[in-house]
């Protein structure tokens, strides 16, 4: 009898205990290896829970958050405008919110491959236009903010979005050029290319906000946020240029020869035939790109732009609540997981879809 | 794309031909601009930073305030310019900033070889000790074995080293990579003295610390740290302008002038008072501005005792003492030169 229901339970399927059998306990070293990470998760999570949840002060002063012994996210429910919107003006600070709102529909749509049609091509540009007049403001009765009082979450969308997408035309031509039969011109974006992906993005930021206003006329300069925003530009061209370049490289060449065969002119081959591949083809790591340049604008920090993570450290500069450093760093790190997460998401549902399509051609 | 490329190229040949005019045309530059581009810090409460709505606040602040309210009879009429701490040399030496308030410490080097005047300290600091009290330690050479919490990279970590071995003192450094992990670090236990610039271990004390009377800051200063306004070199009369601003600031407060009272002290008896407050005109005049400039700045930033109280003194946060700060009446280094 007690055998029968053992070789039963062996003989079992499906169920909790058999998905735990086949994936944590199929052999010792895993057995070993599953206990471990159960131990390891034993005593990390329960004091983290207790830090994060139970002992947190949500609302409140310093003095609260100390008598508590918690995480004190009272720092973040004191001062969320600050670390969301920088040192833009308080009352006018719904135009903000709005543009992080447009930028989050814009991007959804953008994303959607259903809507990808030519009105797109007009609907972007739009809605940029539209974030431009929020965030400055100086028509339809809306205040003028000069852009050195923009900052937080907008300011760093808005260097990464603009970072991607006036970077992508310089980057086709780089990688259109560099793959050209005239010297001239593959020397040029060779030489491009490679000096701008010679040296690391916090030394071209430094070279734009620190070196180039020294070689202008004294009392001569051009803004701030511009400088940094064209060192991004430049600096991320030289990245997807590359990308766009192993999209060509994997066109077969008899695309190349059939286009040349029916006719058409250099531009027109490319138009038609070859970008609309080869783009199809690096859109994951056009993505990935796009995480990195993301991340990365929190290197204006050192140009004393207030992006999403220096206006949290303007957040922390209160004498009052510095010592709750941790939990403001914590939640701009979750801000930039959530939108990089997002980012990759998709880009692994794209890579799905496009292959599928490969499969079924 | 292009657009942007041409617009950078047309800016250049546009600021080739605005550089003919040099040298000497800051006071001008700003007057016509209608505002004082000042440098400031990105974030150091008390000094320099922005306030929970945005507004700029700070002793730092308070002096680019004052130059405004001088030149243009409105302390608002300030654009400030939040800069790191590598770029605040060259963002004034290129003419990006108009002044310097960004405790900025005021030595040879910065005047002689990087082309800066400084105008006026507005702080007296210097590096020294916070310990614990049960310590039992009344003065730095008796920190002999123990560990100091420092952050590194800074010239803080070099004094120490520079301390310990003038004083033959064997002084065990805990760098830390960040201020503030340094500063929990000291609190937590991790290290017998926390080692940075007074107004720092005064913030420390009276906001971090679980009971601030348990810990006391040890009298010795190892280093000089005079914060100072810097401009650039080539243009007298805005430093005069710079310089004047900060004095008749130090100046109200010998003289007892508040914000307060300001409109009374206009009918005031003493000379000295007519003359700052404009009533006996002449000093706006040598200056280039206003004669009510002086009482614009009392009017609008109040004098510099009232700007310390609210910004790093009793009324702030940060609770510092006055110190080497006070008038140098009451024993601190404040004297203002005579107006007239």
């Amino acid at each position: 009898m007690a055998e029968r229901l053992l070789r039963g339970g062996d003989g079992l399927l499906s169920g909790p205990i058999a998905w735990a059998r086949k994936h944590l306990f199929s052999s010792p070293a895993n057995t070993v290896f599953t206990l471990l990470a159960l131990w390891v998760l034993g005593t990390v999570l329960p004091p983290l829970v207790d830090w994060a949840l139970i002992k947190a002060t949500w609302v409140g002063d310093p003095a609260a958050c100390r008598a508590a012994g918690g995480a004190c996210w009272a720092l973040v429910t004191e001062k969320y405008r600050l670390i969301l919107f920088g040192i833009y003006p308080f009352e006018e600070q719904w135009r903000p919110l709005l543009a992080v709102l447009l930028f989050i529909v814009m991007m959804l749509v953008a994303a959607n491959p259903r809507c990808w049609r030519p009105w797109l091509a007009w609907v972007l540009p739009l809605a940029l236009v539209a974030v431009a007049v929020l965030m400055w403001g100086g028509i339809f009765g809306l205040v003028l903010v000069p852009n050195d009082r923009w900052g937080g979450l907008p300011l760093t969308l808005i260097l990464s979005v603009a970072g991607i997408v006036l970077s992508f035309p310089l980057a086709v031509v780089l990688a259109l050029g560099r793959r050209s039969q005239l010297p001239a011109v593959r020397a040029w974006c060779v030489a491009y290319i490679e000096l701008w992906r010679g040296v690391p993005l916090i030394s071209v930021l430094f070279m734009a906000s620190i070196m180039f206003p020294l070689f202008m006329p004294e009392g001569f300069t051009i803004d701030k946020l511009l400088r940094a925003q064209l060192g991004i530009i430049l600096f991320t061209a030289a990245y997807v240029a590359e990308i766009v370049r192993g999209g060509l490289q994997a066109i077969p060449r008899g695309q190349y020869e059939a286009a040349d065969s029916i006719g058409l002119t250099y531009w027109q081959k490319m138009r038609l035939v070859i970008l609309p591949q080869a783009l199809k083809v690096v859109i994951p790591p056009l993505v990935g790109q796009f995480i990195t340049t993301f991340k990365d604008t929190s290197l204006v920090i050192i140009i004393g732009l207030y992006d999403l993570l220096s206006s949290t450290k303007v957040a922390l500069s209160d004498p009052q609540w510095r010592a709750f450093y941790v939990e403001g760093y914590v939640v701009a790190a979750l801000i930039y997981f959530v939108f990089s997460y997002l980012m990759s998401q998709y880009s692994q549902y794209l890579e799905r879809r496009l292959s599928a399509g490969v499969r079924r051609g | 794309m292009k657009a942007i490329l041409s617009l950078v190229v047309a800016a250049t040949l546009v600021g080739g031909v605005a550089g003919v005019a040099k040298a000497g045309q800051t006071f001008d530059t700003v007057k016509s601009r209608g505002q004082v581009a000042c440098g400031v810090h990105t974030g150091l409460g008390g000094f320099g930073a922005p306030d929970q709505k945005g507004n700029w606040a700070g002793l730092d602040v308070d002096v680019c305030r004052a130059v405004a309210a001088a030149m243009f009879g409105d302390a608002k009429k300030v654009r400030y310019v939040p800069l790191s701490a590598q770029q605040r040399l060259p963002a004034l030496q290129s003419g990006e900033v108009d002044l310097l308030s960004r405790n900025t410490t005021w030595t040879l080097t910065r005047e002689a070889s990087n082309g800066l005047l400084f105008a006026a300290v507005d702080f007296y600091d210097g590096q020294g000790f916070l310990v614990a009290k049960k310590l039992g330690v009344k003065t730095a050479k008796e920190l002999n074995g123990a560990t100091v919490c420092v952050q590194t990279g800074t010239t803080t970590e070099l004094n120490l080293s520079d301390f310990a071995r003038a004083n033959k003192l064997d002084i065990k450094p805990v760098t830390i990579e960040s201020f503030e992990e340094a500063a929990s670090a000291f609190i937590s236990g991790r290290c017998d003295a926390m080692t940075s610039d007074g107004s720092q271990l005064a913030a420390i004390r009276a906001n971090q610390t679980p009971v601030p009377d348990d810990y006391v800051i040890l009298p010795e200063r190892i280093s000089k740290e005079p914060l100072a306004t810097a401009v650039r070199q080539g243009d007298d009369q805005w430093f005069n302008l710079v310089k004047w601003a900060f004095q008749a600031m130090v100046d109200a407060e010998e003289h007892g002038i508040t914000s307060a009272n300001v409109d009374a002290e206009l009918k005031s008896a003493d000379p000295n008072v007519q003359r700052l407050l404009g009533v006996t005109p002449g000093m706006g005049k040598s200056l280039g501005v206003d004669e009510k400039w002086a009482y614009n700045i009392i009017k609008q930033v109040g004098n510099y005792g009232e700007s310390y109280d609210r910004n790093v003194g009793k009324d702030s946060k940060l609770k510092l003492e006055r110190g080497l700060n006070d008038l140098w009446n009451k024993g601190g280094l404040m004297y203002a030169m005579p107006i007239r």
